[in-house]
């Protein structure tokens, strides 16, 4: 909300100067967005009169100007305005002052070899407004060489941002007060007496809608002249941000924004009939003000006459029955609409207006009179014409709010000690009353009537924080809280213990972690959607590319590869630790912790050594992708070493290089491997991309803290050693079956088994392979001698020949 | 005699001229070998005179050892000849590049969220969390926020077209406050009478707004101390000594600012107080202030929904921005970049794997920690 220094005098006599005002407001919690005071701009700019304007020798368009600035030696300005005479008075720039319109500093000059000592100015170049045909011209009594900024008035504007409680703030008068029990001034009596009708009113005024409409007060006035509002309420309207329009509707907004009631005037040539409050009818229309056309439904209140509606109640007026030019006589509304109605229905219409603003967070029930006498007063000052007696249909909610208070609690909840005298003072100039009473033990009870214009107060704690507002919060003092004995405990729950675990450990593999949107383009979100209960859609997404919740991170993630090899990114290693969203039990959330990585470009570039790869640089593939879903789920305390490679990574995947990992045929605890490529398509990824998902949620919790102490350990005294063993199967046989039966051959001496070795070719028959494992057996307290080693070696051939594995020779 | 000592010097000689250590072999066969000429002298010993014996047989021996000596020593030499030959032609040119090692990094969200849950597990703060997909009951309802209350309007809310089971409707959580309710609620229900309890809850909030300075989606921070006498002076304490502890400067002003947020009453805006030092803002001090963030003693009503009873317990509660946090200590100027998941930002305003926060170390990572 705007308003102008002056604008706040007449309420407020205060010696207080804008950034004293401006401070105060801030620490009422009345927030200064910002200050601004053209005058301050105007430094350097003088009255001067014009004595003498001869042609430049050297320019057809330019005179040179003999001006007066009061100094008593005529200065010589070179000037280009037609309008510039001997005789006028204009605005003088001086070398050194600042052109507000463009921030050039005037200088003294030469121009086409005539010297200049400053500049004549325009309105626009003042920034004072768009006029610049000409130069300025000033009445004839404008005192010459005075400033020109204490001429035209130094009158800062205040932007102070309104809490929603605070609607008595959202006029000036409110905001006067505040500042007044803050110490800043006195108020002003700026009460006006009530204006008596000389007439019946000749409208009927009704509210057939008692719940929205609980009051609607209203008188005639006619015989109006509705020409522009005086200049000092337009200047007061300008500064708030206001365009004048004409001076009945200029009247009502002056008193809406110095008083925060809102008004409405009628022509009532453009009335028909009773003037009703009632529900407004399904499919009934109005063109407000605005010029927008809005179709209204039984929800809203709405003022009507036997015609048509006019307004829509306490949001905006109805374009046919606006005040114009023409309007002679007029019906003035008064009244109280219920704040959640209005809201309600702003929100229903998407429309706003200042209007609105006010009803929904509560006008002054107790001023509805008192407004419309403000408004009768200055209609019949400005506009003259003969006002009617005032019809009041309905009354106004009680305004009496009554809050049992204890002044110990400024202390208990405030943390500032106030004296019992301030806190009354501070009260009492807010508009508060007081009846204290002495309670059992001792202290005092008070019985605290808040005023009509604060519909916020309901509680105890609100007049505390009346107090300790007014009383300043500086003046809280820091409270320690309470410390626990002995050593800060451990507070991370297990989840965000093995968060924070893998985060670090995906970090420590050289993966890069990037933090996504939770929504995503729908096609992307379902791409990658699980089968149960589909995704979670926004109905008011800010666009589409953000409307579907994500129901796996590697959406996100893929997108951000593809903004980063499009940079120019040789080798992309994203990871993200977040939720994914499902649906859960009783249309809630199933929000799920998961880890996805990306791999896309260079595993390695090309470099100097032509051992590593021939020199040549490596893609990223599926056992890239593998070696991290197998090192996070490890990190992540998953079993890994009873993980089973089974298939069904998903359609997202390349069918033949990708896999999931299951605890059981069920538990899927992670899925990695190749981008199917029409996926990597859809995400506009050339080239292939090795991505892995872990299912963080699913991982089996410990069953018990386990404590800190280890299984007990010793390392052997007698070495391990290693057997090779080469078998031929069949190539469609996954390497993994061969592995984990010949690791089950000896469960106690065998300790480690490890393929090195997939051969296929030369003495290898056609449909099978060659593959190669190395066995690591532990001797116990005495070493193998031959027939042990070969009673092992003969259960490992066994156990290779369940998959269809023989020996090699 | 003369033929020893000529043998002997001859033998010496050859040992001296040798180039390989085949050569020296053949020499010592000559010499030592079972057909060697010393050793055909050795054999000779055994049918001297005892006084022949003790004249010659020193001098045959002293023969045996000086080719014995000079054997190993050549041979040492030709070794350590042929070792610097192979390590001359094994030089490789150690300015080529190793090999490289990916460097991966902690997102700075990450890295602050773990910082704060540092400094309050310090202060007792445990960590909560709540869903993100959250019904307009504890995102507004349960927060003293009625259906048509003005500042729902204000909280830019997506909604889902979704309702749970109890008719609510559900929406993205406009804050981390629902995690107030929550929290109390669980509380409650392990212990009916209440308890104290001091939580802060890091997470995802969503507004409907996007311009330079606001993403739909940002990080914040809700603390909430209930106890028994918590005032506002506590809450000033508590702000002061977590920003403190986070920027590490013992100058950290704030500002307290009453404000409105219906959930908090007294409600209190924080501002924190900045240098100038060569025109860029350094917090501490009070040459000027940035609104920091949003607080207040807890509503009475809140603390009903909550299932408590607000004539026993009190508290307060606050939220933070984490993501300005993060732009504040460490430097980031455009929250977009958060969330583009660029490589080039991600690695300079990344942290690394081993920058774990530490009340001990500091629980910042200063600039150039790392190389």
């Amino acid at each position: 909300m705007k308003f102008s220094l002056s604008w706040l005098r007449h309420f407020l006599a205060t010696d207080a100067d804008a950034t004293a005002i401006a401070d105060k407001l801030t620490s009422l919690g009345l927030e200064i967005e910002g200050v601004e005071d053209p005058s301050a701009k105007l430094e350097g700019f003088r009255i001067a009169r014009v004595l003498t304007a001869d042609k430049h020798p050297q320019a057809d368009k330019l005179q040179v100007l003999s001006v007066d600035i009061g100094s008593g030696q005529p200065l010589q300005v070179v000037c280009g305005a037609p309008n510039a005479r001997a005789g006028m008075l204009g605005v003088l720039g001086l070398p050194g002052a600042v052109v507000p319109a463009n921030g050039m500093e005037l200088r003294k000059s030469a121009i086409r070899g005539v010297e200049s000592n400053g500049m004549m100015c325009s309105t626009r170049e003042l920034g004072l407004g768009e006029e610049h045909d000409g130069i300025i011209e000033l009445p004839a009594h404008a005192p010459v060489g005075q400033s020109f900024a204490d001429y035209s008035g130094s009158d800062p504007v205040f932007d102070v941002a309104i809490t929603p409680n605070r609607p008595d703030c959202m006029g000036v008068a409110g905001i006067a007060r505040d500042l007044a029990a803050a110490g800043l001034g006195k108020m002003k009596p700026v009460a006006v007496d009530h204006v008596a009708g000389s007439f019946p009113c000749p409208t009927e005024i009704r509210t057939d809608d008692a719940e929205g409409c609980p009051a609607f007060y209203g008188r005639v006035i006619r015989g109006v002249t509705n020409g522009a509002s005086p200049d000092w309420m337009q200047a007061r309207l300008k500064a708030a941000g206001q365009r004048p329009i004409s001076a009945l509707v200029d009247i009502t907004n002056y008193v809406m924004l110095g008083y925060g009631r809102p008004a409405h005037a009628y022509d009532l040539a453009k009335l028909s009939g009773a003037v009703v409050a009632r529900r407004a009818r399904d499919g009934e229309g109005v063109t407000a003000l605005n010029g927008k056309h809005y179709l209204l439904d039984h929800r809203m209140t709405v003022i009507a006459d036997d015609v048509q509606v006019h307004d829509i109640a306490g949001i905006m007026g109805g374009e046919h029955s606006g005040v114009a030019d023409t309007t002679t006589d007029v019906l003035l509304e008064v009244a109280y609409f219920d704040p959640q109605r209005i809201s309600r229905t702003g929100q229903t219409l998407a429309l706003s207006s200042d209007a609105r603003t006010r009803f929904e967070r509560g006008v002054d029930p107790g001023f509805l009179d008192g407004g419309l006498d403000l408004l009768t007063r200055l209609i019949l000052d400005i506009c003259g014409g003969e006002a009617s007696e005032v019809v009041r249909a309905g009354t106004p909610p009680s305004a009496q709010h009554v809050v049992g208070y204890d002044p110990a609690l400024a202390d208990k909840l405030g943390g500032v000690d106030v004296p019992l005298p301030e806190q009354k003072r501070i009260l009492e100039a807010l508009g508060f009353s007081i009846v204290a009473q002495a309670d059992a033990s001792g202290g005092e009870r008070w019985a605290v009537s808040a005023p009509s214009w604060r519909p916020d107060i309901d509680g105890a704690a609100d007049i505390v924080e009346e107090v300790i507002r007014i009383h300043g919060l500086d003046a809280v003092p820091s409270t320690p809280l309470s410390r626990a004995d002995g050593v800060a405990r451990p507070t991370a729950t297990p989840v965000q213990a093995l968060e924070r675990r893998v985060r670090r450990a995906a970090a420590a593999r050289g993966l890069n972690e990037a933090i996504t949107w939770s929504f995503l383009p729908e096609a992307d979100a379902s791409a990658f959607a699980e089968a149960s209960g589909g995704l979670w859609l926004l109905a008011n997404p800010i666009s589409e590319d953000l409307k579907a919740m994500r129901p796996s991170l590697l959406p996100g993630l893929l997108a951000a590869t593809r903004r980063n090899l499009m940079r120019g990114a040789a080798s992309v290693r994203l990871f993200e630790v977040g939720r994914r969203y499902l649906r859960g039990e009783n249309g809630a959330s199933d929000e799920k912790l998961s880890l996805a990585v990306v791999l896309a470009g260079e595993a390695a570039p090309r470099g100097w050594d032509p051992k590593v790869n021939g020199g040549k640089a490596r893609a990223f593939d599926a056992f890239d992708a593998k070696a991290e879903a197998l090192a996070l789920l490890a990190e992540a305390g998953a079993p890994v070493d009873s993980l089973q490679v089974m298939g069904e990574a998903g359609s997202q995947f390349h069918p033949g290089q990708s896999a999931t990992l299951r605890l059981g045929p069920k538990a899927v605890l992670a899925r990695f491997g190749m981008l199917h490529p029409a996926t990597a398509k859809a995400f506009d990824i050339d080239g292939p991309v090795a991505v892995a998902e872990l299912f963080l949620d699913r991982i089996p919790a410990k069953k018990a803290a386990a404590g800190f102490a280890r299984a007990a350990y010793a390392p052997p005294a007698l070495q391990a050693v290693t057997r090779d063993f080469a078998f031929l199967v069949t190539d469609t046989l996954p390497a993994g079956d061969l592995v984990r039966a010949v690791r089950g051959a000896d469960k106690v001496e065998i300790v480690a088994a490890r393929l090195f070795d997939d051969f296929r070719g030369a003495g290898v028959p056609d449909g099978h392979k060659s593959l190669a494992v190395e066995i690591t057996l532990q001797p116990g307290d005495k070493s193998y001698d031959e027939a042990a080693l070969k009673a092992i070696a003969d259960k490992v051939v066994a156990a290779a020949a369940k998959v269809g594995g023989v020996l090699r020779a | 005699m003369e033929q020893l000592a000529h043998q002997q010097a001859e033998t010496l000689a050859a040992i001296a001229a040798a180039a390989s250590a085949d050569a020296l072999e053949t020499i010592r066969i000559a010499a030592l070998g079972k057909q060697g000429w010393i050793s055909a002298l050795l054999k000779t010993l055994g049918a001297m005179t005892p006084d022949q014996r003790s004249v010659e047989g020193p001098r045959i021996h002293a023969a045996r050892e000086s080719v014995t000596a000079a054997l190993a020593a050549r041979k040492a030499d030709l070794e350590n000849a042929e070792l610097e030959q192979r390590l001359a032609r094994e030089t490789i040119d150690l300015t080529l590049p190793a090999p490289e090692r990916p460097r991966g990094s902690i997102h700075p969200v990450s890295q602050v969220m773990d910082e704060l849950a540092e400094i309050f597990a310090d202060m007792g703060f445990a960590v909560a969390s709540g869903p993100e997909i959250e019904d307009d009951w504890h995102n507004f309802t349960a927060l003293n926020m009625p259906e048509t209350h003005p500042a729902r309007a204000m909280h830019d809310t997506f909604y889902f077209p979704d309702q749970d089971a109890a008719g609510r409707s559900m929406l993205l959580r406009t804050h981390t406050s629902p995690v107030q309710i929550r929290t109390m609620l669980a509380v409650v229900e392990k212990n009916p009478g209440g308890a104290p309890l001091r939580i802060i809850a890091p997470g995802r909030v969503y507004r409907s707004d996007s311009d330079a300075t606001h993403t739909p989606m940002f990080h914040q921070v809700e603390g909430l101390v209930i106890d028994k006498g918590i005032h506002l002076g506590h809450l000033k304490w508590t702000l002061e000594t977590f920003l403190k502890a986070y920027f590490e400067r013992d100058d950290i002003v704030l500002r307290l600012r009453p404000s409105y947020f219906p959930f908090t009453e007294p409600s209190v805006e924080v501002d924190v107080g900045y240098t100038l030092v060569s025109g860029k803002r350094v917090l501490g001090g009070s040459e000027g202030w940035m609104e920091l963030l949003g607080s207040g003693m807890v509503n009475r009503k809140v603390i009903e929904m909550g299932g408590l009873d607000p004539d026993v317990w009190q508290g307060f509660a606050f939220g933070v921005g984490v993501d300005r946090l993060a732009m504040l200590k460490y430097g980031m100027d455009d929250l977009r970049a958060f969330f583009d998941g660029d490589g080039r930002w991600l690695a300079h305003y990344g942290f690394g794997a081993g920058d774990v926060p530490t009340l001990s170390a500091g629980v910042g990572t200063q600039a150039g920690a790392r190389a």
